[in-house]
């Protein structure tokens, strides 16, 4: 029976030749994620199951970058509390502030998420190691922890979407960011809930891997189970040198049943922004200029890689922040911070008037690093523009891809990048 | 028995429990802040036996299982919804939150009226109003989970087993 990449990958780690949607299994798990919010949670709910070790410790990866560097005494407490299980169960991948990353960001970069993997993680951006072709889901700490106890999971097989991305003619500066708050605007954020969301289309090959990676991490903004890009020549070129161990790449058959086909012409699709509160939200840039801030975040597991940041510092080279504004840069890794450091871009920020800071979640979700008082509007290359999202409840966020964030930090307002560097 | 608090589409688990509490993980103090930013009133005019009742994609947005550990903790005795998200919906099964999928019912039901639940069942009174509602039944195995406790006990008893 023909099937998408998405019910091959669950077939294989279930034993089964096939499945269909909506058919209960459990499968065999390759990496189980946590973070130091939902990591102590998960490790409290471990200690009752009765066994000693995890199931594997090269399988597990536990990532404190969400209140890290620690933001006052309690996190500090569930940081240490990580710590200590992670060295007690001589976990792999483990890493301390100044190696730490954001986790997924820095999972793909160490080559621990491979192609065909069948990957749980206690944090919902889980589905970013799609864009390698792998499955992962988000799932709770409960879940996380019954699969640090037997590497199997439960699960139902889900019904899959598939968004074809025709073209490669780009508007100028739209990037992954834009297509996938598009396809969000289109279809709301319960458009795709308890599915499989499968890219295809040259317009997705056409796009770097940063730009994958973004897409397949917002999928959990439309309800989706997982976002899904099959491997090509791209994802096996980011892989060269970092896969920690062989993989095996799966791709949808073509008769393969999908419960819904959506097609995109990328060449239709503008800057996008999405106004509080929720994703789906979105205008064309152009739709909302001239909105005031008082903050600019560019970075997050959404879109914190060298590509972005190459974006943003094209855009701020020779030019200032606005001065009544706050611009924030978050590199997602230390290899990412390097690279910047290396090519110029921090000097890029730092002239333009940005503060740059070591990776870590912080203002995505309100955690620390950059918090909105009453009132204030901030600009971010995040993923959730929810109540509260970045601070005090009548605070507002906005979300773009990072050209429309960088030129907007220069302008003090939402800002189509050409205002500032021209159309050319 | 309990009474209806009332939300609209979407409730994110930002809303039910900012991350500016996710620093701890202890239920009671979670409950505290419980529905904060949607409804600070919510924390402390809660009763146990009380029922929230949400709109479609309740529980969207992060996996954080402080969410429904919120909830549980506050004392609401369900969630009735249109329809919830998919990470909620497996934390709040996980957690023994029980969940019921009845848009009747959330049509059906106006906040401050006294509702009965029987989560087994699916069935959902309105004493109130007099109107009884039947929610979406559970497959097979989310009847095992929910009927052993929740996923600790039942993945306990199976590796027990093994």
């Amino acid at each position: 029976m023909p099937m998408t990449i998405t019910e091959k990958i669950l077939a294989d780690h279930a034993g089964l030749p096939e499945v269909v949607p909506g058919q209960l299994i459990t499968a065999k798990l390759d990496l189980v994620l946590a973070n130091d919010v939902t990591g102590p949670i998960a490790i409290r709910e471990f200690a009752k199951f009765g066994v000693e070790k995890v199931f594997d410790a090269g399988k597990v990866a536990l990532v404190p970058d969400h209140f890290t560097p620690n933001k006052d005494i309690a996190s500090a407490e569930q940081a240490k509390l990580m710590r200590e299980f992670a060295r007690e169960q001589q976990i792999e991948h483990y890493w301390e502030i100044g190696r730490v990353g954001i986790e997924h960001c820095l999972l793909p970069e160490q080559g621990v998420t491979l192609p065909g993997d069948m990957i749980i993680g206690a944090d919902s951006h889980t589905c970013t190691y799609g864009a390698l072709g792998a499955f992962a889901t988000g799932v709770g700490s409960t879940d996380c922890a019954a699969g640090l106890a037997t590497g199997e999971g439960w699960f139902k097989v889900p019904e899959s979407m598939k968004f074809v991305f025709h073209g490669t003619k780009f508007q100028p500066w739209v990037s992954g960011k834009d297509l996938i708050l598009y396809l969000i605007g289109k279809i709301g954020v319960d458009g795709a809930r308890y599915r499989a969301m499968e890219f295809a289309g040259d317009g997705i090959a056409a796009l770097s891997m940063a730009g994958r990676f973004t897409m397949c991490n917002m999928a959990i903004e439309a309800g989706g189970k997982n976002g899904i890009i099959a491997a090509d020549e791209k994802t096996a070129a980011y892989l060269e040198g970092r896969a920690r161990r062989p993989y095996k790449v799966f791709g949808s058959d073509t008769e393969a049943r999908y419960a819904e086909i959506m097609e995109f012409e990328v060449s239709e699709i503008p800057l996008q922004v999405a106004l509080p509160h929720l994703p789906e939200n979105t205008k064309s840039v152009e739709e909302t200029a001239g909105i005031k801030l008082d903050q600019v975040v560019i970075g997050s597991c959404t879109n914190g890689r060298i590509e972005d940041l190459r974006v943003a510092a094209e855009i701020l080279r020779g030019r200032k922040i606005h001065p009544e504004l706050r611009a924030l840069i978050f590199p997602g890794t230390q290899e990412i911070y390097r690279q910047a450091m290396r090519e110029g871009l921090l000097d890029i920020f730092l002239e333009a008037g940005a503060a740059v800071s070591t990776p870590t979640c912080g203002p995505c979700l309100g955690g620390h690093m950059g918090i909105l008082a009453k009132g204030e509007k901030a600009l971010a290359t995040t993923n959730r523009n929810f109540v509260g999202r970045m601070g005090h409840p009548e605070s507002e966020v906005y979300l773009s891809g990072p050209a429309v964030a960088a030129a907007s930090a220069v302008r003090g307002e939402i800002s189509h990048p050409g205002e500032v560097v021209g159309n050319g | 028995m309990g009474k209806a608090w009332k939300f609209g589409h979407d409730i994110d688990t930002d809303v039910i429990i900012p991350a500016r509490y996710l620093n701890r993980s202890e239920p009671e103090y979670l409950a505290a802040h419980c529905m904060e930013d949607a409804d600070a009133g919510f924390a402390r005019g809660v009763k146990a036996g009380d029922v929230i009742v949400g709109g479609k994609n309740f529980g969207c947005g992060s996996s954080r299982e402080h969410a429904p550990l919120a909830i549980k903790a506050s004392g609401v005795q369900a969630v009735v919804a249109e329809s919830f998200a998919r990470i909620f919906y497996r934390n709040a099964l996980n957690i023994g939150l029980p969940i019921l999928e009845c848009p009747e019912a959330v049509a059906g039901i106006e906040a401050g009226d006294e509702v009965e639940i029987e989560p087994v069942s699916g069935k959902i009174t309105n004493l109130t109003r007099k109107t009884s509602f039947q929610a979406m039944p559970f497959p097979l195995f989310m009847r095992e989970l929910i009927a052993a406790g929740g996923l600790v006990p039942y993945v306990r008893g199976r590796l027990k087993n093994a």
